[in-house]
């Protein structure tokens, strides 16, 4: 209490003592005024400052839109691309959810020692490479995409500062070759390059019209898997360079099954490249051989051109325009029109295309879709091989399936609009709801529709096509043989040997084709690899196991009431008709 | 403490009775969270400097402690001997000043520290409060008797102080030194004439570092136009604050400090946002400006010009030293090395901060203003 007993009396009362006290009490009067200003001011930079703390921290601040946009992408990125499903609801595409692994080398604090710890948790990762990468002066660079679970937790616990996880999605396809070529792939980017995932790549992500939606396929799993297993199967044994098969829905056009073998793993993106990626059934454009002659009698008959008991010398090969065309097994007779389908006579197909003429041939073909591209749901699609000019010596031999090249897709879908009544429809790889408008258009008549299955079935019960029987089934198809084309016209080693089949004949439900590219013929086909050798068994084992999936009774083997109202009547030159 | 009876009239009772026990709560409130967050900032940078975890916490808490001891024995001084102890200590450091810029240790082009076997020595951070006392002493005696040729000498000196920090460089400090002595000189009842004047002054001489020292133009521009350079410790700042948002990651969950170079000092501030989010940066900010404020309400009942002006030059400087360490974290000035007081890891800061604010409170013991003019 001394200093305040000190300071409060004035010990003195002198005259300079007081004017000394006026000058301290003006300036300290001046001081305190002074102070309380900067008091203030004092007081407004705290509050900038405290304003400031809440904006940063609490409502974000001019970085925000940085920010925020940077959240808006993540948000993106968390979009799933839509799955993919068979008709029956099995999936076919679909996405894991996996981390992706960036880093910012500026906050990164040694790119080398960074890189070798990453490399030693990530195998796989090239060290040096990733040391370049890290020492680049960008603020973004992927290490790696699409870690797993273990490999992410590794990562973690290096406690690297400067690397970021990022939220990724992997595209998934559970059932990996079999849809391989349908369903097709996606970049490292989950954008669809190939098949569906590119035809339907917006729809999927959800560009277009709103969220992604999911897309129901015509395909089924089970067919699927049936088709390709027998293609494989005979592929091997006829050691063939490839293999194509397809099984429509006879009635609306919608593909159940389509497999181009050699295949691959869509879920390797190693194995993407090369011939495996090529889709035959659709992309490959194959001139087809005597399964051409199916349109050839149709419209002949649908035309009126000729009726089944009419025919054509076939005794002698037709020169015509420096070629020679001539059958594969001579019978050297008048052939009926059965007789000319049944034993796949070229001279008989190619009178009878003469008869036609080429400009109802190439009406006829147009209309049942082959001479302009398949409209199927799939980049992978073949253009036609057309004559031009469509000469005479043309029309002939596109009677019996040369000088037009048409993939196994299209050839598939204009018979089915052949068998199933008469009406063609586009075939398409998408589900379509039960009750959607047709939108085929009628190529023949319901009569010319039944004829021909009749033939078809003659083929298999009598003719070229019998090893298609299937044992309860009844089976009609047309056997077809091409020589390919080389360096010096046709080949004869190298064969494309197809068959095409309808079943139940009587009333189609599907329609099965089986191509073999190359085939050789083995010592129980004699060495014959023509299609009623390679390809008809394989279409006969697939409509064994297929037909029961499809709830389809098997019949009596030997007819019953379906398979005698298919009987046709072939008639002959000399003495009375045999009906078969 | 507590059983100090309010009659008892040793050093030690007497200085319980008048010293500002809030402001030193206050004081040894900061000094406690300087620990804290020393804890969580320094390790992540002694890691990287290769050094053991601990080694600036341990040194930091023996600071601290050397502090707290060395506010108290200031604080018990008489405003005599605080002036005396000023004086004593300008000169010295003005020594030591000189002294750095031959034997100073060059740290990132600059001459700012005197290095003693492991311990080194920033002399111009013992050079700003007693500068700040010695002024007003001399801003006091010229304004009580404008006979004594005080102000000159002042300007004098504040001109030396200045040069001397300019030559090391260390532009920052500079300016705080000047603004401090400028707004003495306001409060000793400078003419608003030469106040405008001076201020402009102050304004050229900025303008004029900006044309002539290059790395002052390089941060002024890069604060004006983030684009225009690497704004990477800033903008790292910045997200740190945003990460924590209101209640922070939770102590050592910070990332930040694991990459900006001056976590434990310079941008600590930025690692308490982090870590303990907006209401632990609103606690130091709301401590600094009750030291402050509560310093300046003592003076203005001080019947002393000098007191009023050692104190608010000492307080002036404290706070201001604060706003822009948070100002700079929250890029709202251009990017300068500010330790934040008390807070951030730093011997000679902390020591020389504890020194002004033991004068503080020496200066503002109640009864102590108004012993009267010197």
């Amino acid at each position: 209490m001394g200093a305040r007993e000190a300071a409060g009396g004035a010990p003195g009362a002198e005259a300079s003592q007081v004017a000394f006290d006026g000058i301290a009490n003006r300036a300290l009067k001046t001081g305190r005024h002074r102070l309380l200003l900067i008091a203030v001011l004092f007081v407004i930079a705290n509050f900038v400052v405290g304003l400031r703390l809440v904006d940063v921290t609490v409502i974000g601040d001019g970085f925000e839109p940085r920010f925020a946009a940077a959240a808006a992408g993540v948000r993106k990125a968390q979009f799933q691309r839509a799955d993919v499903f068979d008709r029956n609801g099995v999936l076919l595409a679909s996405n894991l959810p996996t981390a992706s692994l960036s880093a910012d080398p500026a906050k990164l604090l040694d790119a080398a020692e960074a890189a070798a710890r990453l490399s030693r948790a990530l195998p796989g990762l090239d060290r040096a490479a990733l040391q370049r990468r890290l020492e680049t002066p960008r603020r973004f660079v992927w290490i790696k995409r699409n870690l797993t679970p273990a490999q992410q937790a590794r990562v973690n616990r290096l406690g690297l500062p400067g690397v970021a996880f990022h939220r990724a999605e992997r595209r998934v396809y559970p059932l990996g070759r079999a849809f391989a070529h349908v369903v097709g792939f996606v970049d490292i980017d989950n954008r669809g390059i190939a098949g569906i995932e590119k035809t339907f790549d917006e729809e999927l992500r959800g560009v277009r019209e709103g969220p992604a939606a999911p897309v129901y396929l015509s395909v089924d799993a089970r067919f699927q898997h049936v088709l390709r297993e027998e293609l494989a199967r005979g592929m091997q044994t006829f050691q063939a360079a490839g293999a194509a098969g397809v099984i429509l829905d006879a009635a609306t056009g919608e593909v159940l099954a389509m497999v181009s073998l050699p295949d691959f793993d869509p879920n390797d993106p190693s194995q993407r490249d090369g011939d495996a990626r090529f889709n035959r059934a659709s992309l490959g454009a194959y001139e087809m051989g005597s399964t051409f002659k199916v349109f050839t009698v149709a419209m002949a008959l649908d035309a009126g051109v000729v009726t089944l008991s009419d025919g054509y010398d076939a005794s002698e090969p037709i020169r015509v325009a420096g070629f020679v065309i001539r059958d594969y097994k001579p019978e050297k007779r008048w052939l009926s029109v059965p007789e000319i389908f049944v034993h796949s006579s070229n001279i008989g197909a190619a009178k009878m295309a003469l008869d036609i003429g080429a400009e109802r041939q190439r009406a006829f073909l147009s209309r049942v879709g082959l001479l302009d591209p398949a409209g199927v749901e799939l980049p992978e699609v073949a253009t036609p091989l057309t004559p031009s000019p469509w000469r005479e010596i043309n029309t002939m031999t596109i009677g019996f399936g040369h000088g037009v090249a048409v993939s196994p897709l299209q050839l598939a879908a204009a018979v089915a609009g052949i068998v199933n009544g008469g009406v063609f429809h586009a075939p398409t790889v998408v589900k379509r709801a039960p009750g959607d408008p047709s939108l085929g258009w009628r190529v023949v008549t319901p009569r010319t529709s039944k004829l021909l299955r009749g033939l078809m079935r003659l083929v298999v019960a009598e003719g070229t096509g019998g090893k298609a029987a299937v044992p309860g089934y009844l089976v009609g198809g047309k056997t077809g043989t091409a020589e390919k084309t080389g360096a010096r016209g046709y080949r004869r080693e190298a064969l494309v040997s197809s068959f095409v089949a309808a079943f139940p004949i009587d009333d189609p439900r599907y329609v099965v084709l089986v191509l073999y590219d190359e085939p050789k013929g083995t010592a129980a086909t004699f060495n014959y690899a023509t299609g009623g050798w390679t390809a008809a068994p394989t279409v006969a084992r697939v409509i064994a196991r297929v037909g029961p999936m499809a709830g389809i009774p098997a019949d009596d083997p030997e007819g019953g009431e379906a398979a005698r109202g298919l009987l046709v009547k072939i008639a002959a030159r000399e003495g009375p008709g045999v009906a078969f | 403490m507590i059983s100090l009876a309010r009659n008892d009239n040793s050093v030690v009772g007497r200085w319980w009775w008048t010293v500002d026990r809030w402001s030193l709560l206050a004081l040894m409130l900061l000094a406690g969270l300087g620990a804290v967050l020393t804890m969580a900032a320094s390790p992540a940078v002694a890691d990287r400097i290769g050094v053991d975890s601990f080694y600036f916490v341990r040194r930091q808490l023996a600071f601290i402690a050397l502090a707290l001891a060395l506010m108290f024995a200031v604080s018990l001084l008489s405003p005599a001997a605080v002036r005396r102890l000023a004086v004593a200590g300008l000169a010295v450091s003005l020594v030591l000043l000189v002294a750095t810029l031959f034997v100073g240790s060059e740290v990132n082009g600059a001459r700012r520290w005197i290095r003693l076997g492991t311990l080194s020595f920033q002399a111009s951070e013992f050079v700003k409060p007693s500068f700040a006392v010695a002024a007003a002493w001399l801003f006091a005696a010229h304004r009580l008797n404008p006979a004594v040729p005080a102000n000159l000498v002042c300007f004098g000196l504040c001109a030396a102080v200045i040069g001397l920090l300019i030559l090391q460089p260390d532009f920052s400090m500079a300016v705080i030194v000047a603004a401090v002595w400028f707004a003495q000189y306001f409060l000793a009842g400078l003419h608003l004439g030469w106040v405008a004047l001076l201020g402009g002054l102050g304004v050229a001489a900025v303008a004029a570092a900006y044309l002539l020292l290059p790395h002052v133009a390089d941060r002024i521009d890069r604060f004006l136009d983030p684009a225009s350079g690497d704004s990477y410790q800033v903008d790292t700042a910045l997200e740190a604050f945003m990460n924590g948002g209101l209640v922070g990651r939770g102590p050592g969950e910070g990332v930040v400090k694991q990459t900006l170079p001056d976590a434990h000092s310079d941008f600590i501030f930025a690692v308490a946002g982090e870590e303990f989010g907006l209401v632990l940066t609103l606690a130091l900010l709301a401590l600094f400006g009750f030291v402050v404020l509560r310093g300046f309400a003592r003076v203005l009942a001080a019947r002393s010009l000098f007191v009023v002006l050692a104190v608010s030059g000492l307080l002036i400087q404290f706070g201001l030293q604060a706003l822009i360490h948070m100002g700079v974290t929250l890029a709202l000035l251009p990017s300068t090395g500010m330790t934040l007081p008390f807070v951030s890891y730093g011997g000679s800061s902390t020591l020389a901060v504890a020194l002004g604010m033991g004068m503080v409170l020496a200066l503002t013991r109640r009864g102590v203003g108004a012993e009267g003019a010197p």
